[in-house]
């Protein structure tokens, strides 16, 4: 074991690249490595950002079939797409998180659905509505874990006005949301897409 | 022979002229003349969702539904309307319960939840809009010709 971990360091300090790579620069200056490894380093991140937020965009969203033929199709009548005041929700701003660690975090776990799209799992109609609940189920938990955040990021509580809501809603919101006993999703579920069948969920019958 | 053929059309000229004058007043309910022309769909009038409960005009009447229902799921999968006004969502929504005649199959039998032939409850109650009859409703309550008050009146005359 230990003569094994000694031999594959040897092979590694011995490797040509590795010694390149461990030697101190014999004709670059000092100056040019550091501005040079900030310029690269701008145009990394400023590449790996600009792809992140292309990702983000409902273009690509849509550029799946799964996507458009299904739940994009769905979202255009409800009013998070045309409403009188104009201000759409798009696909990130409810699916994605807006700050950076927790969106990373989504994006990672977004690996599988890329898997799902090549593998093609929910590739026809009729993939889809079988897996409907289960996608569903994903989102709610999901939602319900960070407190529906993308809800929140339009929809404060502090700045409704629960004078200009009609009574029964704003009792509902005095009594639940107010209070923490529930969240935005546990009662608002299926406003941008159908549901599934709703048999077993708590409010559901 | 001349003269009774005259005196028809003088006599014809107020009911030609009758009918005229009452289509004038009557709403046209049939649509663009030809029917084949094609018209902008009028605007869509406002829901009224003041949630105030409506009397019945009669004691079967399905209550009205006093409060917007848009986006509102019936279908195969979900029911939202039950997530308030079934029984044991009631309590936490303080919505009127489904009457018991919704528990019910058609030959009386009392089922344990909400019979499929009630399912779709838009079929019978329905939200209002602010929009304006177009003929004139001249529906009496029935109260108004039973109520005391009402006899007693007749009474006096």
């Amino acid at each position: 074991m230990a003569a094994g971990i000694t031999r594959a360091w040897g092979w590694f300090r011995g490797n040509r690249w590795v010694k390149t790579a461990l030697s101190p620069p014999a004709y670059l200056s000092l100056g040019f490595l550091t501005l040079g490894g900030f310029v690269a380093g701008v145009i990394f991140w400023g590449g790996f950002n600009t792809a992140l937020e292309y990702t983000n965009t409902e273009k690509f969203c849509v550029g799946c079939h799964e996507m458009e033929a299904n739940v994009f199709e769905e979202l255009k009548g409800t009013i998070h797409f045309t409403n009188r005041s104009g201000v759409r929700a798009g696909c990130p701003d409810c699916h994605v998180p807006h700050e950076w660690t927790n969106k990373i975090a989504r994006k990672m776990q977004a690996s599988k659905e890329v898997w799902g799209h090549i593998f093609g799992s929910i590739d026809t109609r009729d993939k889809f509505l079988a897996m409907r609940k289960h996608l569903a189920e994903r989102e709610w938990e999901r939602m319900k874990a960070n407190d529906s955040l993308e809800c929140r990021n339009c929809h404060s509580s502090e700045s409704m006005d629960l004078v200009k809501q009609n009574p029964r809603a704003a009792s509902a919101h005095e009594q639940f949301l107010f209070t923490g006993e529930k969240t935005c999703i546990d009662c608002h579920k299926g406003i941008a897409h159908k549901l599934p069948d709703m048999s077993g969920v708590p409010g559901w019958q | 022979m001349r003269r009774s053929v005259f005196a028809v059309l003088v006599a014809a000229v107020p009911l030609f002229a009758a009918g005229a004058i009452l289509a004038q007043d009557a709403p046209r309910l049939r649509g663009p003349e030809p029917f084949t022309r094609e018209t902008p769909a009028p605007p869509m009038q406002r829901q009224i969702t003041d949630d105030v409960r409506v009397t019945r005009n009669y004691p079967d009447q399905p209550p009205v539904i006093p409060h917007s229902i848009e986006g509102y799921a019936v279908d195969l999968n979900a029911n939202k309307c039950m997530s308030c006004h079934a029984r044991k969502f009631t309590e936490q929504s303080q919505a009127p319960m489904i009457s018991v005649t919704h528990y019910q199959d058609r030959a009386g039998n009392t089922l344990g939840g909400l019979a499929p032939r009630r399912y779709v409850c838009v079929a019978c109650h329905v939200p209002q809009t602010t929009a304006r009859p177009l003929v004139e409703n001249v529906f009496t309550d029935m109260d108004a010709l039973t109520e005391p008050e009402g006899q007693a009146q007749r009474r006096q005359r």
